[in-house]
C-alpha cells in the first residue's frame, strides 16, 4: 500500500526515532511510505485547551494536506484520536459543512500504528526480535477513544525473544492530559507517581506504549528516579529484528 | 400562588426558547426508544424461583420454600424462633394462611404509629417479586395494605406465591402498569432488609426499615 | 464551605481548583479514605455490570430517553403537572433558589411546623435549603446517616453518593458521643447505624412536615420516586402529613415503562447492586395511607440555561449514580470538597460551570486529563469528555472578550503564536530549529532539568528529553537525498 506517514509534530520534533521506526517498520513489511512534507500539527493541543478558533486553520490544513491519501498512517493515538474524534465535532461547532464532509471522508482512513497492522492489515507476527523484558501501558487515547483493544498486546506477544509482563491497573491514566500537565501539575503527578510505582513493580526493564505524550510524562519521571527502565516507543519495538536492534 | 404562576409561564417560556435550535422538535409522539435491551425472560418457571431465592438469600434475607399447606405451620416456626407471638397484617391476610396460635393484630380500623412502632412483626403478601435482583415490590392491593404497614414493625415476614415470580425488571414494570396508571397505588420495591454501606463502605443492615426481613415463597398447585 | 448556587445574585468566583486540590492532596486520611471506597466499588460496580448482557442497550435507551425529554421538556413538565393535579397533589414552579425556598418555607409555616425531616437530596443541598429554612426559625432534621453525620459536624458533602466518605470510624464515633444522646459507643459499623436509628425514630414519629428529592417523576402517570438503602426515605415520604418533593425539572421521564430502564441502570452504575434496598412510589395523594398533602416543585435554577446549549445540555442527563466519580483518577485524589460546589467530580465539572457561568467555575473543566473513563461506565451515555472540550472552549472565548490585561495573558500569546507558526512549513520548520539551538526560552541543551514560569510544573518530578538533533523530517528529507545520489552515481 502506499501509505502517507502523519508523524506529529510532538514527534517530529522530540521523538524523531519513533518516525523512523515506523518507516523502517512499514518498509520491511513491504510498502510505500511517503511523507507529505507540508504536515505540521493536527491542532489538538489547542483545541483541547479551549483555543478552538485558533485550531481549525489547523485542521483545514491537515484535511487539505491528507486529503487525497490512500492511507494514513500515525505513530501516536491521540492525534489520530484528534482527527476521527474531534475533527467532526469542530466541523459542526464551528457550522462548517463542507469542512464535515472532507472530514467524514477522511477519518476512516487514518489509522494508528497497532490498528494499522492488526485490524487493517490483519497481521500480528511483524518480524520483530525483542531480547527484553517489557510492560504494557495502554494509553487512554488508545484504550478509550479509538478502542484499539488488545491490538498493541497481540503485536507485542509474537515479538520474539520479548517477555512481557502485565501492568498493574494499566487502565488508570498516566496524569498527562497534554495541558493538564502544566495547569494541574499536584494531581497529574499524583497520578505519574502511581503509575511510575506500578511500572516499577512489574521488574520490567522497558515501558512501551503507543503515544510518545505518555511515554515522555512516565519515562520523564523514571528517568529522574534513575530508574533504569527506558520508554521507547512501540514503533521502535517493532522495528527491532534480530539482525538489527532498532532501540 | 400567584408567584407560581408567574414562575410557571418564565420557566415553560424559558425551554421554548433554549429550545429554538429547534433540534428533534417534532412532536413527542413521533419519538422512537429503541427497547433492544431484554424485555421478557426466558427462563422456566423452577430456574425462575430458585434465581429469585438465590438472589433474595444474597441480600440476608431468611428465605424458605414451601407448600401451599404447610403455610401455617412456616407462619408459626419463624414467629417461634424469634419469640414472637402476635404479628401485625392487612385486613385482608386470608384466615388459612394462619396458625392458630399466632394473635393477629388487623389494621382495621387501622393501628396506630405507635402501635405498628411497638409490634413484634408484620405479615403481608406482595404484588410481586423479581428474580433478576431479587426483590419483592409491594402495590398496596391484596394482602398487602398501607405502606407504613411494612415499614415501623422491625419484622417483616413476607409471602409470595411462586406464580408472583417474573424474571426482569421490565417485566415487573408492564405487570404493575395498571396498579399506577388506572389506580394511582403507591409502590415499593424492597431489595432485602435496609441497609447503609456509609461507614468505609461496608454494607451495614438495619437503619430505618424492618432490621429483619423474612421470605416465604410458596409453591401452590391451584389459583387461590 | 461549598458555595451556594442558584441565587441571582452576582457572586465570587469559585476558588480555583488547582489551589483546592492542593489542599486536598496534602490530606492524607481523606486520600486513604477515597481510595479504599472507590476502588471497592468501581470492582463491585464492574461485576455488577458484567452481569447484564444487555447492558449498552439500556444504556442506549436511556439517553435516548433523556435526550428525547430535554427536546421536548416544556410538554412533559406539563403533563406531569397535570396527572399529578389529577391524583390531588400540589404543583409549585420555581425560578431559581429563593423562590424555592421561600415555597418550601411558606408550606411548612402553614402547617406551623419548628422541624421538618429531609431525605438525602443534592438538589436541597443546591438550594441551600437547610439555611434557607434556619432563617425562618425551622430546623431542618437530615435523616440519611451520611447527611446526620454531616450536619452534626457542620461539615458539606465529599460525595453524590457517599457523603460521608471522607470520615472513617474512629472519626464518627467520636462525632456522635460529642453530639447524640448517647454514653458508650464502640466504633462497629453496626453500632454506630444503631445510634443513629434509635435517635431519628422519634424525629420520624413525630415531625409533620417532610421534604424530599426526586430521583424521577413519570410524566404519562404522575408517579415521583426515591430511590435509597436505608429506609429513611421510606420514612419521610410514608408518615408525615404533609410531603414536600423539590425536583430539577430535567428528572421528568415521559412514560411509566421508561422506569424500566433507570430502575436497571441506577442500582448497578451507584451502589454496585442489582437493586438497591428500597424504592418509593407514589402518585399524589392517597386516602388512609401515607402524607395527605403532597406539593411537588418543579425548580429551574440555572436548568434551562444548560439546556440552550445544544452541545453543554446533555449534563442534564445525568441520572446522579456517582460512577463517574468512582472511575475518575482525580477525584479519587483531590475529592468533592476540591471542585467546590454541591456537584463535583466529572458530572460536575460540566454541570456546575453551566449552572453558575464559565466565568464564576472556570478551572472546572480544565479539572480533568480527558482519560474518558468516565464516559465509559456513565450509564447514560454523557459525553463528559467532549463536553469538557467544548467548555473550555467556552472558557477562553469569555477571557478573549475580557478586558485588555486578561487577554494579553501568556498562555493566549503563546497559543496564538504556535498557531501561527503550524499554519506555514517555513516557519514550523524554522521553529523545530530554534527549538534546537535553544532560541525558544522554553528549552535547553542537553537533559532539561527546569522549565521556567508556567511551565515549571513540569520539571517539578520529570526530566524532559532535549530536542534530538535531527527532526524527522530532516531525517527524511537526507535519506532521500541519500537515495537520490546513490541513484544518480549508479550506471
Amino acid at each position: 500500500m502506499r501509505v502517507a506517514l502523519f508523524i506529529t509534530c510532538f514527534n517530529d520534533t522530540l521523538f524523531p526515532q519513533a518516525g523512523r521506526a515506523t518507516v523502517q517498520l512499514l518498509e520491511r513489511l513491504g510498502h510505500t511510505v511517503e511523507f507529505p512534507e507540508e504536515q505540521t500539527c493536527c491542532g489538538q493541543m489547542h483545541f483541547n485547551t479551549g483555543y478552538q478558533r485558533e485550531a481549525l486553520p489547523l485542521i483545514r490544513r491537515f484535511v487539505q494536506v491528507f486529503g487525497q491519501a490512500e492511507v494514513v498512517v500515525a505513530p501516536s493515538a491521540s492525534c489520530v484520536g484528534m482527527v476521527r474524534e474531534v475533527y467532526p465535532l469542530a466541523a459542526q461547532w464551528f457550522g462548517d459543512q463542507e469542512l464535515l464532509a472532507e472530514v467524514e471522508a477522511l477519518a476512516p482512513r487514518v489509522y494508528e500504528l497497532s490498528e494499522f497492522l492488526v485490524h487493517r492489515l490483519g497481521l500480528e507476527d511483524v518480524g520483530a526480535y525483542y531480547p527484553h523484558r517489557v510492560t504494557y501501558h495502554p494509553t487512554c487515547h488508545s484504550l478509550r477513544f479509538l478502542h484499539v483493544g488488545d491490538a498493541p498486546l497481540r503485536l507485542l506477544r509474537a515479538v520474539r525473544g520479548l517477555d512481557l509482563v502485565e501492568l498493574p491497573a494499566a487502565e488508570e491514566c498516566c496524569g498527562f492530559g497534554g495541558t493538564f500537565a502544566v495547569k494541574n501539575a499536584d494531581t497529574s503527578l499524583d497520578m505519574l507517581s502511581d503509575k511510575v510505582r506500578h511500572v516499577l513493580s512489574t521488574g520490567a526493564e522497558v515501558c512501551v506504549a503507543a503515544d510518545n505524550s505518555c511515554l515522555m510524562q512516565i519515562g520523564g519521571a523514571l528517568h529522574r528516579q534513575r530508574a533504569g527502565v527506558r520508554t521507547p516507543h512501540l514503533a521502535e519495538i517493532l522495528a527491532s529484528t534480530e539482525e538489527e536492534a532498532f532501540v | 400562588m400567584n408567584s407560581s404562576l408567574d414562575a410557571r409561564a418564565a420557566i415553560l417560556g424559558r425551554i421554548r426558547e433554549a429550545l429554538q435550535d429547534g433540534a428533534g422538535r417534532e412532536s413527542p409522539e413521533t419519538v422512537s426508544v429503541p427497547r433492544t435491551y431484554r424485555q421478557r425472560g426466558t427462563a422456566e418457571r423452577e430456574e425462575l424461583v430458585e434465581r429469585f431465592i438465590e438472589r433474595v438469600a444474597d441480600y440476608k434475607v431468611n428465605l424458605r420454600r414451601i407448600a401451599e399447606q404447610e403455610l401455617p405451620a412456616a407462619i408459626n416456626t419463624a414467629c417461634a424462633a424469634r419469640g414472637i407471638h402476635r404479628l401485625v397484617m392487612p385486613a385482608d391476610v386470608p384466615e388459612n394462611w394462619l396458625p392458630d396460635n399466632l394473635a393477629c393484630s388487623r389494621d382495621e380500623p387501622p393501628l396506630t404509629n405507635e402501635q405498628l412502632d411497638a409490634s413484634d412483626g408484620v405479615l403481608t403478601g406482595c404484588a410481586l417479586g423479581i428474580a433478576q435482583t431479587g426483590t419483592i415490590v409491594l402495590d398496596g392491593g391484596d394482602w398487602q395494605g398501607r405502606r407504613v404497614l411494612t415499614l415501623l414493625p422491625d419484622y417483616h415476614l413476607c409471602i409470595i406465591f411462586e406464580r408472583q415470580i417474573v424474571d426482569l425488571v421490565p417485566e415487573a414494570i408492564a405487570n404493575l402498569t395498571e396498579a399506577v396508571r388506572q389506580h394511582q397505588r403507591p409502590i415499593t420495591l424492597i431489595s432485602g432488609p435496609s441497609a447503609t454501606s456509609d461507614i468505609e463502605l461496608n454494607r451495614v443492615e438495619g437503619v430505618h426499615g424492618p432490621r429483619t426481613l423474612e421470605v416465604l415463597v410458596v409453591h401452590s398447585v391451584e389459583k387461590s | 464551605m461549598t458555595d451556594v448556587p442558584g441565587t441571582t445574585r452576582k457572586r465570587q468566583p469559585l476558588p480555583t481548583f488547582q489551589s483546592s486540590a492542593r489542599v486536598a492532596l496534602n490530606n492524607t486520611q481523606l486520600r486513604h479514605n477515597l481510595h479504599k471506597a472507590t476502588s471497592t466499588i468501581r470492582e463491585k460496580r464492574r461485576r455488577a455490570v458484567e452481569e447484564m448482557p444487555d447492558w449498552q442497550e439500556l444504556r442506549e435507551a436511556g439517553r435516548v430517553i433523556k435526550e428525547q425529554t430535554m427536546l421536548h421538556l416544556d410538554h412533559y413538565l406539563v403533563e406531569l403537572e397535570t396527572a399529578v393535579q389529577r391524583a390531588g397533589g400540589q404543583v409549585h414552579w420555581a425560578r431559581d433558589a429563593e423562590e424555592a425556598n421561600a415555597l418550601i418555607a411558606q408550606i411548612a409555616e402553614q402547617h406551623h411546623a419548628r422541624e421538618v425531616i429531609k431525605v438525602k437530596s443534592l438538589t436541597t443541598d443546591e438550594l441551600g435549603l437547610n439555611r434557607a429554612l434556619a432563617e425562618h426559625g425551622i430546623s431542618a432534621i437530615e435523616t440519611d446517616l451520611a447527611e446526620l453525620i454531616i450536619q452534626l459536624a457542620g461539615e458539606s458533602s465529599s460525595h453524590i453518593l457517599v457523603p460521608a466518605i471522607h470520615k472513617n470510624r474512629a472519626e464518627i464515633r467520636e462525632l456522635f458521643l460529642r453530639t447524640l444522646d448517647v454514653q458508650q459507643l464502640s466504633d462497629e459499623p453496626g453500632e454506630l447505624a444503631n445510634a443513629a436509628r434509635a435517635h431519628l425514630r422519634k424525629k420520624f414519629l413525630s415531625t409533620p412536615v417532610a421534604v424530599s428529592g426526586a430521583n424521577f417523576a413519570v410524566a404519562e402517570t404522575g408517579t415521583v420516586c426515591v430511590v435509597e438503602s436505608e429506609g429513611n426515605g421510606r420514612m419521610c415520604v410514608t408518615l408525615p402529613k404533609v410531603l414536600i418533593s423539590v425536583m430539577g425539572i430535567e428528572k421528568v421521564i415521559p412514560a411509566w415503562q421508561d422506569f424500566e430502564v433507570f430502575l436497571q441502570l441506577l442500582p448497578r452504575s451507584s451502589t454496585a447492586e442489582r437493586m438497591n434496598p428500597y424504592t418509593s412510589l407514589w402518585t399524589g395523594v392517597r386516602a388512609g395511607d401515607g402524607p395527605q398533602e403532597f406539593h411537588l416543585v418543579l425548580l429551574d435554577n440555572g436548568r434551562t440555561q444548560v439546556l440552550a446549549d445544544a452541545v453543554g445540555r446533555q449534563a442534564l442527563h445525568c441520572i446522579r449514580c456517582s460512577a463517574c466519580l468512582n472511575i475518575c483518577p482525580v477525584y479519587e485524589r483531590t475529592g468533592g470538597h476540591a471542585y467546590n460546589s454541591v456537584y463535583p467530580g466529572p458530572i460536575g465539572a460540566i454541570l456546575t460551570p453551566q449552572l453558575l457561568g464559565v466565568e464564576q467555575a472556570g478551572t472546572l473543566p480544565y479539572a480533568s486529563s480527558l482519560c474518558g473513563a468516565c464516559y465509559e461506565v456513565c450509564p447514560v451515555k454523557i459525553n463528559i469528555p467532549q463536553v469538557l472540550i467544548y467548555l473550555r472552549g467556552r472558557v477562553v472565548r469569555q477571557q478573549q472578550r475580557g478586558r485588555l490585561r486578561e487577554r494579553a495573558n501568556p498562555e493566549w500569546l503563546a497559543l496564538r503564536w504556535l498557531a501561527r507558526t503550524f499554519a506555514s512549513r517555513t516557519r514550523y520548520e524554522r521553529a523545530q530549529r530554534l527549538a534546537r539551538l535553544g532560541q525558544l526560552p522554553f528549552t535547553r541543551g542537553g537533559m532539561i532539568e527546569k522549565l521556567p514560569g508556567e511551565l515549571s510544573g513540569w520539571t517539578i518530578l520529570r526530566d524532559l528529553p532535549a530536542v534530538p538533533a535531527q527532526s524527522f523530517r530532516e531525517w527524511w528529507r537526507e535519506r532521500a537525498q541519500t537515495t537520490q545520489t546513490q541513484k544518480e552515481e549508479q550506471p
